[in-house]
């Protein structure tokens, strides 16, 4: 009996307890990013944001939550429930499961696997089926429209991201995400990061992750102009929060994906500044990305439909495949992979 | 062991069960997204064999994409099966007597198949090479003609696909950003001081 | 030519840069939110917000039924019923009704008024539970003429000059 308890129980309880930890600290961290979304977007067109509940509005998301889960939830009558309700539930479960490979400092990791990128490009590749569902199960016009754009946009921007997530892979030459970051560290300090080598890739992975996140001026699944709110029409109350949650947890995700392989994940931009903790400048990092996916959303108007698949086949593809063949040259040149036959 | 076989069984029995889901279910959108599970259970049997790789990648493609394109078509038909079943009893004799034959051939085969329950079965967790660098060894020497044949019948095929469905009306007005976004006014709009009573 | 610059513009992204310099300008910028409830905006003299009646310093009521403003009014919000008060048999509105929910705030009725009775004083949160409560009658619109009359009276002031 002791020995099932040590072979098998502990462990089991060990690994849910540090997730449980992750997903507390990721959900209160989105919390507080959320709202510094609201407020970066309301200063650049001069408004102050909310800044009712707490101090400056720090509790706005609180409130917020509150609010969703007090209200009623309205399933309609024509709609297919159990896809309607499950809907939610894949894009929040999803989202958050991708954390489990992200590695916040050297060994400060929840699942250290071998693959670990082809298993945060294999959830967000699995993003799309949430809002296929919801777009679907809600059986009517505008979240259906919805739903076949998100269909089409996600799976084309899969692609360019795939791409350039292969120039990082052939450089690193793993693809553990661990060993992705350690193999941008080096004596140059920030300028052994990928993002300065392969600055076009990281402009293309940046834009991409717009796309696949359905960010603004991307956000066409969620036109509010042509689409009211496209799949997330006929939702309400804890079932439009899991959306919403689970939107803003795969922003971060891909801001913090973004940091690890273009600039660096936890090391410190120049040498002599080690001494702070890794994960203080990863989070630094991640912050850097999402404060640029705000004001993104800020400036930017929005796409055309049409645009936005021209841009994703006609320019991004070529440009990134270029890439991998420039990256790859390089490396044959220089006789990268002649020592790890 | 005994964790891996609990989890082989059940991966199996969603596995088997959902792809009966699949033939089943009276909407199609449920048939597509039983498949899902399906592929899901799939690669959690992969993943016990210790092909991880495989395991992602089948994910990533089937699930992520394949799988996508199906729903995207099958929400798009609106497929009525009271009418599609109409017929079903006239074409029972001859579909059975095909699902007969495959049978017959699926038993066949396996019957003849050997089996070899001494070769060591490989796994990628207790090797130290991963398997991810092990498949690359093996396709990119060994197979790498077959491995490039199947890229280039696959690019045939879309290129094929685009032959066939694009269609260039002339009549159509297509629109070229580039063009219009570099249009100068100057060119485009010309002032003219029209008299009264002479036109143009 | 101007075709290959424009081409470097969009392939660089110059023009995302521009537009993010002058998006940071912006956001250091002091904010022109006004924090409602504990700030307001400045409200003309003329501003025509909530209706009221007023009295004469003297306590006595300013309107005299002459029905002008009901005659005036475009979307017929108000409704006068007329006859002599019984103390000194003076010529004194018996009802005087103003549904809020039709009025369009157009201002006509307190053009029309001869005596400066009916006016659209500052107020403008005057929001309701229930539809019913929109329905003003004459102690309501003679209980906010009481209320504002310091305000109101200030207004017209303001405004005479330009009369």
């Amino acid at each position: 009996m002791t020995d099932i308890f040590y072979t098998y129980l502990l462990p089991t309880a060990i690994i849910a307890g540090k997730s449980l930890f992750l997903i507390v600290l990721l959900l209160v961290s989105v919390a507080f990013l959320l709202l510094a979304d609201r407020k970066i977007w309301a200063a650049v067109q001069m408004r102050k944001g909310p800044n009712v509940v707490g101090a400056f509005g720090l509790l706005q998301s609180f409130a917020d939550l509150l609010k969703f889960v007090l209200k009623e939830t309205i399933i309609p009558s024509g709609a297919d429930k159990v896809v309607f309700l499950l809907a939610p539930l894949v894009t929040t479960v999803l989202a958050i499961s991708a954390w489990v490979v992200i590695p916040f400092d050297n060994n400060l990791v929840l699942a250290d696997i071998n693959i670990g990128v082809l298993y945060i490009l294999a959830i967000s590749s699995l993003g799309v089926y949430g809002i296929i569902m919801g777009g679907w199960a809600s059986n009517s016009k505008y979240p259906f429209l919805g739903a076949l754009r998100s269909a089409a946009q996600m799976v084309s921007y899969e692609v360019s991201i795939g791409f350039v997530i292969i120039t990082v892979v052939l450089l690193a030459g793993s693809l553990n995400l661990t060993d992705i970051v350690n193999s941008q560290s080096g004596d140059l300090g920030m300028l052994n990061w990928y993002c300065f080598g392969l600055f076009p890739m990281f402009v293309i992975f940046f834009i991409s992750a717009l796309a696949e996140t359905n960010r603004p001026p991307f956000d066409l699944p969620e036109a509010e102009s042509e689409l009211v709110a496209g799949f997330m029409v006929e939702y309400s109350a804890t079932p439009y929060l899991m959306f919403m949650l689970g939107e803003y947890v795969s922003i971060v995700l891909m801001c913090s994906f973004g940091s690890i392989l273009f600039l660096g994940g936890w090391l410190a931009p120049f040498p002599f500044l080690d001494f702070i903790p890794g994960f203080i400048w990863f989070a630094l990092k991640t912050c850097l990305l999402f404060f640029m996916f705000a004001m993104v959303k800020a400036i930017v108007p929005r796409y055309r439909y049409d645009q936005l698949m021209r841009l994703g086949w006609k320019v991004f593809l070529p440009l990134s495949l270029l890439m991998v063949v420039l990256t790859s040259s390089y490396l044959v040149l220089i006789n990268h992979f002649s020592n790890n036959l | 062991m005994l964790i891996t076989n609990l989890f082989f069984y059940i991966f199996s029995i969603i596995t088997i069960a959902s792809a009966c889901m699949v033939i089943a279910g009276k909407n199609p959108v449920h048939s597509v997204l039983f498949l899902i599970l399906c592929f899901f259970n799939a690669a959690g049997i992969f993943l016990i064999l210790g092909a991880e790789f495989l395991a992602l990648i089948l994910i990533i493609v089937y699930v992520g994409a394949v799988a996508v394109l199906f729903l995207f078509v099958v929400m798009m038909l609106d497929v009525d099966f009271t009418r599609l079943r109409a017929g079903f009893l006239a074409y029972l004799p001859i579909g059975g007597l095909i699902g007969f034959i495959m049978f017959i051939e699926l038993v066949l085969v396996l019957g003849t198949w050997n089996l070899d329950l001494n070769l060591p079965l490989s796994n990628g967790l207790t090797s130290d090479i991963s398997n991810t660098r092990a498949l690359g060894n093996i396709i990119y020497t060994e197979y790498i003609y077959f491995f490039q044949l199947s890229g280039l019948i696959l690019l045939v095929a879309m290129i094929g696909a685009i032959v066939l469905t694009i269609n260039h009306k002339q009549t159509a007005k297509r629109q070229n950003i580039f063009n219009q976004v570099t249009r100068d006014p100057k060119e485009s709009v010309k002032n003219v001081n029209v008299k009264p009573g002479q036109g143009i | 030519m101007k075709k290959i610059n424009y081409f470097f513009k969009g392939f660089f992204l110059i023009e995302f840069v521009a537009a993010f310099i002058l998006a940071m300008k912006y956001f250091f910028r002091p904010k022109a939110t006004i924090n409602y409830p504990f700030e307001k905006g400045a409200l003309s003299p003329r501003f025509r917000g909530e209706h009221a009646l007023r009295r004469y310093p003297n306590g006595e009521e300013r309107c005299i039924g002459c029905k002008l403003c009901e005659a005036v009014c475009p979307a017929q919000a108000i409704t006068i019923e007329v006859g002599p008060r019984h103390d000194d048999g003076t010529r004194r509105t018996t009802r005087y009704d103003i549904d809020m929910v039709k009025c369009i705030y157009c201002g006509y009725c307190q053009e029309a008024c001869p005596v400066d009775a009916i006016v659209e004083g500052p107020n403008f949160e005057f929001a309701t539970e229930t539809r019913e409560e929109l329905f003003y009658d004459k102690a309501k619109l003679l209980s906010n003429g009481d209320r504002w009359e310091h305000a109101i009276s200030k207004n017209i002031e303001k405004d005479s000059s330009y009369r």
